[in-house]
């Protein structure tokens, strides 16, 4: 058995991962929620947005957390932008169809990036990167620690955008009856551009608070969508508590499988959760809607 | 018929290794995006992870001829069969649990992420480093001097793939088939037992697919577990057959020559840029369903009909096109 003296700091670094994978999740989950498309471009997008704030910091010396202030709403629009007039109109309403552009999506973003910078790894360096916090046995990275607290506040923001706001009221109620909504006067595709978008933005946010402690190449993205999905399988599809639960849940997991199996197997522990939830509880633990 | 003539006859007609390897990867997608067809075409089950069975193929025999001295022609037979098993096993677990649409296409692609992550760490497929097939120039080994005989026995698998899909279309099970694609609901109330009907439809498919994964592993001799079980086999057996007319006979290989013509193309205009071919396969994709949902097969019927109607504007023609 392992002591709390490791247990306690590798419980702890779980749930700061966690919180990031669980804001990538949050964008996916929001998206299915509404659009009842699973976004296969998550991962691509993830990746779009790791390069950008990279090249904010190498470009134009930003550092990540400011470059978040510009980025979240650029890939707000770029979301927007991707479901009004190539995923809205390419799919003609069908599931199916959608699953394949948001497909095409990932392959043609994915191979742009891997032909614009080749297969190279990058990272960055910041002068605080390798700052640590201690909390109690724990030492705890403060670029971690940050993307937790981060992490934490953007969900709680979408739910409060959620609940309180009109644009809000009109996503909740285009998730539940499209139909009706519109004969209310919502405009769907307005509001299904609008999710897509917030999906997208939690992307942008999500990238900017891994890129200091993490590496960026054509592949970073999807390390964390399959991640991301098994949280949105777990925490119900369109659930953003579930999604938030799910990820730190899934950080905490990972981190202590990595810790008692080796890192290889810790990534097969993933999968197979995914798919026996899959399997089992496709309407997740928490299978509430948005 | 002619088709397959003029195909066989490529071999003949150029000796251009050049030529014959771009014939044999066309072909070989074309197996692989036939097998994805039955499934995805006829029964609207859209998996994104058929490398679970290409690659299944692929490791069985090259497995068995390294490690226990099997034959090259027995290990294709079972590395067949173990591609069809596979397909049996996820497609019981998935449908049993009554996944569709985007659940089962992620559940495909999760287990094929599984099977890759294995076979990437896992001794006996050779882990990081891949698995050879030592070179053993003889028929019975399944290897030949050159590449036509090569070509030829692809070009059957690809001829009895066709066969068999169309022979199923005629039949009541592929009946049932479409049905299920169409409404499963309704198609149930109608007493027709989906499960079966998927399940089996999913071991058909995953067998041709991994015929296709057996074949790769004999031509290349060389298998590692990116080739095998990576994304983009998943991406091209799906890409051809929407390209060239989802749920069509000849679907899959109009759209495998035009994929792979595409790709070439883009590999002799930009040089050797990795990712361009990609790109454009992704644009292709995007525009194809945006603009011809059935493929390039629809919009020859359309066009067909079209020109037909204008040929032939008989009053009762004109009278059918205003109802």
């Amino acid at each position: 058995m392992v002591s709390a003296t490791i247990l306690v700091p590798a419980v702890l670094n779980g749930l700061m991962n966690g919180a990031v994978y669980a804001l990538v999740a949050l964008g996916l989950t929001l998206i299915y929620g509404v659009l009842h498309i699973i976004n296969f471009a998550h991962g691509a997008l993830l990746t779009a947005a790791m390069f950008a704030a990279f090249f904010a910091h190498q470009l134009f010396g930003l550092d990540p957390y400011i470059a978040a202030l510009f980025l979240t709403p650029l890939f707000f629009l770029l979301g927007y932008g991707l479901q009004r007039f190539v995923i809205g109109p390419a799919s003609h309403g069908e599931d199916r169809n959608s699953l394949l552009v948001t497909l095409g999506l990932a392959v043609i973003i994915e191979n742009a990036l891997l032909y614009a910078f080749r297969a190279d790894t990058r990272t960055i360096n910041l002068p605080y990167a390798f700052d640590v916090v201690e909390i109690g046995t724990a030492f705890l990275a403060v670029p971690r620690v940050v993307a937790f607290g981060a992490a934490i506040a953007v969900a709680l923001c979408l739910w409060l955008i959620m609940q309180w706001t009109d644009t809000g009221k009109a996503i909740r109620a285009v998730a539940k009856e499209k139909l009706g909504a519109e004969l209310t006067g919502i405009e769907v595709a307005h509001i299904y551009a609008v999710t897509f978008g917030l999906g997208t933005a939690c992307l942008a946010i999500a990238a900017c608070l891994l890129i200091p402690s993490y590496y960026v190449n054509p592949d970073a993205g999807n390390a964390f969508v399959l991640i991301a999905f098994t949280i949105v399988v777990l925490g119900g599809m369109g659930s953003v508590v579930g999604a938030l639960l799910g990820g730190l849940f899934v950080g905490v997991v990972e981190s202590l499988s990595g810790l008692y199996l080796g890192e290889s197997l810790g990534q097969i522990g993933i999968f197979v959760m995914f798919i026996l939830v899959l399997l089992f509880r496709p309407n997740g633990l928490f299978g509430e809607r948005v | 018929m002619v088709a397959m003539a003029v195909l066989a006859a490529v071999p003949l007609i150029t000796a251009s290794n050049v030529v014959l390897n771009f014939a044999v990867m066309v072909l070989l997608i074309a197996l692989v995006g036939q097998g994805w067809n039955l499934l995805g075409g006829y029964g609207g089950q859209y998996s994104f992870g058929h490398a679970a069975f290409f690659g299944t193929g692929a490791y069985a025999t090259a497995i068995l001829q390294m490690r226990y001295g099997v034959n090259a022609w027995l290990g294709f037979g079972v590395g067949i069969a173990a591609g069809a098993l596979v397909g049996a096993a996820i497609g019981a677990l998935s449908f049993r649990s009554g996944l569709r649409g985007s659940y089962f296409a992620l559940v495909t692609l999760a287990f094929a992420e599984v099977l890759r992550i294995i076979a990437s760490v896992a001794p006996i497929t050779g882990a990081g480093v891949g698995t050879l097939i030592k070179l053993d120039l003889r028929p019975e080994a399944f290897q030949f001097q050159s590449r036509a005989p090569f070509y030829w026995i692809l070009l059957g698998l690809v001829g009895a793939s066709l066969i068999l899909v169309r022979v199923i279309e005629g039949i009541r099970f592929g009946a049932y088939l479409v049905a299920v694609r169409e409404n499963e609901d309704a198609a149930k109330a109608l007493g027709v037992d989906a499960m079966i009907i998927k399940l089996g439809a999913m071991t058909i498919s995953a067998a041709i697919t991994a015929a296709g994964g057996c074949f790769y592993a004999q031509y290349f001799l060389f298998i590692d577990a990116g080739i095998a079980y990576g994304p983009w086999i998943s991406v091209e057996a799906l890409l051809a057959p929407i390209i060239g007319g989802i749920g069509t006979v000849f679907g899959p290989l109009l759209g495998a020559l035009v994929i792979k013509t595409l790709g070439e193309v883009t590999k002799l205009a930009t040089g050797d840029a990795p990712g361009l071919d990609l790109v454009i396969y992704g644009c292709v994709l995007v525009l194809v369903i945006a603009f011809a949902p059935r493929g390039i097969a629809g919009v020859v019927d359309d066009l067909r009909r079209r020109f037909r109607s204008n040929a032939t504007a008989t009053p009762a023609a004109l009278d059918h096109g205003r109802g």
